[in-house]
Parts: C-alpha cells; sequence; structure tokens
C-alpha cells in the first residue's frame, strides 16, 4: 500500500532498560508493533537509525512537526475529545490556525464547514454531527478518529489496529473506507485479522520479535513456513 | 453547524447580564459604603477565580500559585502609590525625607533602582499587565516545554508562590516585609480612601471584572478554547494533531496571570495596602476553592462562589469566632462531596428546570439565585453584629 521510497526506514533501533524492542527494521508482533508507530510519529525517540520520510529525517523533529509534515497517526484505543461534539472534534483537528494566536483568532470560514461536511460523509458520521463525541459507539469512535487525521489530509496515515473490537459489519465499513481513503495517499496499517488484511491490504510485511520474516503479497506472505511458525507454532 | 456552541452563548449573555445587574446594580442600591467596598474586594478575588476557570476547569492545568501574580499586580499598583504617598514634604521627619517611610525604617537612605520607574503611573499600569505575563511566560516555557504537568506542576507553582512570599518578608528594606505596603493615599492627587473614590473604584472594578468574564468566554468560544478542552481530556492527540501544545498551555498560563494581576491591582486601590499574605500558599489554594465552590467550569459561576465563599468567611467569623475556621473547612468538604459542579453544576440540574417551567408561564431570567439569597443572609447578619 505505502508507495516506494516515500517512507524509508535504516538501523532503526530503540532500547528499553537494555531490552531492544525493535532492531534493524520494523517493529515486531506483539511487542513492538505499536513501538514502530511510536518511532515514526516521534512519540518515542529511536536510539539509533533514521527514518526519513521524503527528504526530511523523523528521528530529528518534534511531534508536532512531524504531524504537519504529513503523517498522520490514529492510536490503538480511539483517542478522540469525548467532551467535544463530533463536528468540533473534526474542526479541532484542521491543519490551520495551530499556533496558539493562530487559534485564537481562527475563524470558522466556509471551506471548513465544507470539510467538516465531506470528511464527516467520508466516515459515516454525517448523522452525528452535533452529538458529544462520548455518545458515539466504539466502532464510530473509531471512525471519529480516522476522520479527524483526515481532516489534516496526511500523506502517510498510520492506523493502529483500527478494526479491533468491531462488529464484523463495521468490519466491512471500514475496510471500505480504508480502500477508498488510500487512493489519495499511504495507509500502513497493523492489524492481527488476517481476513480484514487481505480485504484491504496491497501488501504485508509481517514482523516477528524485531525482525521483517516475510513482506509480499497476502498470498506470498501466508504461504511462507516462516510465518505459519510464527502464527501457529507457539 | 455547532448548535450546541451557539445555544452556550446564549445562556453565557444571560449570565453575564444577570452578573453585571447585580454587580453594577444591585449591590450599590442596597449596600452601604462600607459594605460595598468590602464586597469590591471580594470581587478582586473574583479575578483569580475566572482565571481558574479558563486554566484548570478548561485547561486542566492546577495553579495553586495565582497568589503570586495576584501579588504581582497588587505590588506594582502599590509601589506607585506608595511613592506619592512618601513626598518629600509627607516624610520630612524621617532620616532621609523622600523615600517610603519602611526604608528610611530600615536604614535605606536611597529609593532603589527598581523603586524608580513605578514614579509613572503609565509605566506602573505596564507594569501590572506586562510583569505577571512574563514570569507566567517564564515558568511555562520552563514548565510546559519540559512536559511537566499535573500533580508536578501544581507543587512547582506552590512552590513558587512560597518563594516570592519568603522573598518579599525577608527583603523588608525594599519591600515593606511583613506588613506589606501601607498608608497608600492618592493617586495621581486623587484621594482613594474617599467614598466618592470608594464608589468609583468600585464601579470600576466591577467594570473590569464584567470585562474579564467577557474576555475568558470568548476565549473559550474559540478555537483556542475548543483545543484547551480538548488537551485536558487527550493532551497526545492535540501533539499527534500537529499543534505545539506547551504552547498553548503557556498562552493560558498567561492570559490567567494578567487577570490575577489585575485583580490584585484593583485590590491595592480598595482596600489601602497589599501584604504578603496574599501571594503565599494560603491564599492561592483559598482562591482555587472559590473556583470549585463556584464550578470550575463556569466563568459566571467563578464570581459567585468567591462571593459566597467570602460572605460565608465574613458570617461564619463574626456569629463563631471560636469555630468559624471549622465552620468553612465543613463547607468546602460538604460542596465537593455534595456538588462536585460547583454552583453552576446545581444551577445546570435544578435552577434550569425550574426556570423553564416558570418561563412557560412568565418570563422572568434570574440566574443563580441561591448564591444571591445567601449573600443576602450573610450580609444582613454581618451587619447586625458588624
Amino acid at each position: 500500500m505505502a508507495s516506494h521510497e516515500m517512507l524509508t526506514i535504516q538501523g532503526l533501533g530503540v532500547s528499553f532498560d537494555g531490552f531492544k524492542a525493535v532492531d534493524d527494521l520494523i517493529g515486531p508482533n506483539g511487542a513492538g508493533k505499536t513501538t514502530l508507530l511510536d518511532l515514526i510519529c516521534g512519540k518515542t525517540k529511536s536510539t539509533s537509525g533514521t527514518i526519513m520520510f521524503k527528504t526530511m529525517d523523523l528521528t530529528q523533529m518534534k511531534e508536532h512537526a512531524i504531524v504537519r509534515a504529513g503523517v498522520g497517526r490514529k492510536f490503538q484505543t480511539p483517542s478522540i475529545y469525548e467532551n467535544l461534539t463530533v463536528s468540533e472534534n473534526l474542526e479541532v483537528s484542521f491543519p490551520r490556525g495551530r499556533s496558539a494566536f493562530g487559534a485564537l483568532f481562527f475563524k470558522r470560514t466556509a471551506d471548513v464547514a465544507e470539510r467538516v461536511k465531506n470528511v464527516a460523509e467520508e466516515v459515516l458520521l454525517s448523522e452525528k454531527l452535533d452529538q458529544q463525541a462520548a455518545l458515539l459507539s466504539h466502532g464510530q469512535k473509531q471512525w471519529l478518529e480516522i476522520g479527524m487525521l483526515l481532516m489534516q489530509d496526511p500523506e502517510l496515515l498510520m492506523l493502529d489496529e483500527p478494526v479491533a473490537g468491531m462488529t464484523v459489519n463495521e468490519r466491512e465499513q471500514t475496510a471500505e473506507l480504508l480502500n477508498r481513503i488510500s487512493k489519495n495517499r499511504s495507509v500502513i496499517v497493523i492489524e492481527h485479522d488476517m481476513e480484514f488484511v487481505r480485504k484491504i491490504a496491497h501488501k504485508v510485511t509481517v514482523l516477528h520479535q524485531g525482525k521483517v520474516i516475510a513482506e509480499g503479497s497476502m498470498d506470498k506472505v501466508t504461504a511462507d513456513p516462516r510465518v505459519i511458525e510464527v502464527y501457529l507454532g507457539h | 453547524m455547532n448548535l450546541l456552541t451557539k445555544k452556550l452563548s446564549k445562556t453565557d449573555l444571560i449570565g453575564v447580564v444577570v452578573l453585571s445587574a447585580i454587580i453594577l446594580v444591585l449591590f450599590p442600591t442596597v449596600f452601604s459604603i462600607f459594605r460595598l467596598n468590602l464586597i469590591g474586594k471580594y470581587l478582586t478575588y473574583a479575578f483569580v477565580g475566572v482565571s481558574l476557570v479558563l486554566l484548570w476547569g478548561n485547561g486542566g492545568i492546577l495553579s495553586l500559585g495565582q497568589g503570586v501574580f495576584f501579588g504581582l499586580g497588587g505590588y506594582c499598583m502599590a509601589m506607585f502609590l506608595k511613592l506619592e504617598a512618601s513626598d518629600p514634604i509627607a516624610t520630612k521627619i524621617q532620616t532621609t525625607p523622600g523615600i517610603p517611610d519602611f526604608m528610611d525604617w530600615n536604614q535605606i537612605t536611597k529609593l532603589p533602582l527598581f523603586w524608580l520607574p513605578f514614579k509613572s503611573l503609565t509605566f506602573t499600569i505596564l507594569a501590572i499587565l506586562l510583569v505577571p505575563a512574563f514570569f507566567a511566560f517564564i515558568i511555562g516555557v520552563a514548565m510546559f516545554k519540559r512536559r511537566v504537568g499535573g500533580v508536578y506542576f501544581a507543587i512547582i507553582t506552590q512552590a513558587v508562590a512560597l518563594i516570592l512570599s519568603v522573598l518579599i518578608v525577608g527583603q523588608q528594606g525594599l519591600t515593606g516585609g511583613i506588613n506589606g505596603i501601607t498608608d497608600l493615599k492618592t493617586m495621581h492627587g486623587w484621594d482613594i480612601r474617599s467614598d466618592s473614590a470608594k464608589y468609583i473604584l468600585y464601579y470600576a472594578n466591577g467594570v473590569l471584572l464584567i470585562g474579564c468574564v467577557v474576555f475568558t468566554r470568548w476565549v473559550l468560544s474559540t478555537k483556542f478554547g475548543m483545543l484547551l478542552l480538548a488537551l485536558r481530556e487527550k493532551e497526545d492527540r492535540v501533539r499527534f494533531s500537529g499543534y505545539d501544545v506547551a504552547n498553548f498551555k503557556t498562552l493560558a498560563f498567561c492570559m490567567s496571570a494578567v487577570m490575577c494581576a489585575i485583580g490584585g491591582a484593583m485590590f491595592t486601590l480598595q482596600v489601602g495596602f497589599m501584604s504578603p499574605s496574599f501571594v503565599g500558599i494560603t491564599p492561592s489554594i483559598e482562591m482555587v476553592i472559590y473556583t470549585a465552590v463556584g464550578g470550575r467550569m463556569s466563568v459566571v459561576g467563578a464570581v459567585f462562589g468567591t462571593l459566597l465563599v467570602n460572605f460565608a468567611k465574613t458570617f461564619f467569623s463574626e456569629q463563631y469566632p471560636d469555630l468559624w475556621l471549622f465552620l468553612m473547612g465543613g463547607t468546602f468538604i460538604g460542596v465537593v462531596m455534595l456538588f462536585p459542579d460547583g454552583l453552576a453544576g446545581l444551577f445546570e440540574r435544578f435552577g434550569k428546570p425550574f426556570l423553564a417551567r416558570m418561563t412557560s408561564g412568565k418570563a422572568s431570567p434570574k440566574k443563580n439565585d441561591e448564591p444571591t439569597v445567601a449573600v443576602a443572609a450573610a450580609l444582613e447578619s454581618g451587619g447586625k453584629h458588624g
């Protein structure tokens, strides 16, 4: 799904009290895949290596600068502002008025309203615009957070288990949603659910204990004996 | 879009109008100048209450050092007034005429350099606004950029309050020490102790307070206000939406500091002195309690909360001199346990449905009648015994 050379990761490492969580390349299954996203978006600082996003080294940048460069990240548990309404959640994520004074004098112009409306439609929340976000269902909260990222129109979108805790029906809709939004941008998805991955992925990377053990199309990856061992062996 | 925001600002408008009516019309017509001056003093604390609604209620940043900014504003004003009260003729019996009396007592023979600019009223007014903002900026950048928050921030602000009050007490020759700066008389020749001056200062104070209330409401209605709420809830989400969170917190902290300082300056003008007892830990925590009692999310509620607590204080201390501190403590515990959202929460729960029923007949919006009634009762009994 990721276009070539958009994101290059080299010699990345991070150690937690001597334990290497991410080694050589990217995050392991179970104990570090979220760490990989944390490293890319700057939440965790790497101890070695570089993450090149186009021509910028993300390991040297502050979190907000990484976001402004075009990297969006969705957290594993829905991370939305429960005490704001759905439309306010989206509006707050609009990439204008990002400085403290800019936010003070931010005007809710027609293009902002238009964008909120379009994104709400995209993430199937048009009906809920004036509802308090706390009252949404779990699946809708996940969609709202994806919508908040879409407001920023990132070039690279990273989703950490977007369908965890969703109903079968919601998973279907999310797969469609991801296929729609990945037309204009690169999307990295971390997921356990193989059925879901099959529906959305163009390229799959399987990680185990910090190493890439297989990479390629879904069919190729699922046929790989090491993948089968990792998933079924232990 | 944003129906909720619109609806909110309408009730807010009613709240502000009712508040203005009570402060500017009701109080001056009902109370004598002695009591009015006392209310004016309470209302200067309300500036701090309002500032905490912005910072703590909405931003989730609990500062236990707002007394620092109240004190800085108050001291700036006091320095100007003290210099005017210490002209060479009035102080001719001193060893060194022309300097404040406490300096003379402390064997200081020359006005310290940092006192000099306070001979100008323009400088003083600028200092009242800028000195606290500058301090808040330094503290804010130092803390928030390092992601110090929550309890740690509260403890550090408390330490700052302690440091400043100890410093003021220790540097008696420069600051007036534990007694503070007293015996203030005139501002540009205008006697601030006269009844007419007290009336004018009361109104000026009221208008400034309402200005701060409206300003805070405006700030909270902007995207900045929405982001404050958002980062109280999910700081990481705000950060990973491309915002430099520390800048937002610092600006909110600076705004709150300036509001406190205006309150402090008005305190000095109305009460006629400033002392370290308004800077340290105890007053800073007490000011947080005003906001908690009023409802930490409600700007108007904070003003009523401040009034209620102070009236209760006056009432208890006049009625039960031996027990009043226990009664105050009991009241705070009761309020926090029974009404965690304060007076504003109480009004939301009982007042609004009641009003809705009433307005179906005759429309007479009277917000927050509980505090007003309590206020009137406290003053009445206070008047009898005082």
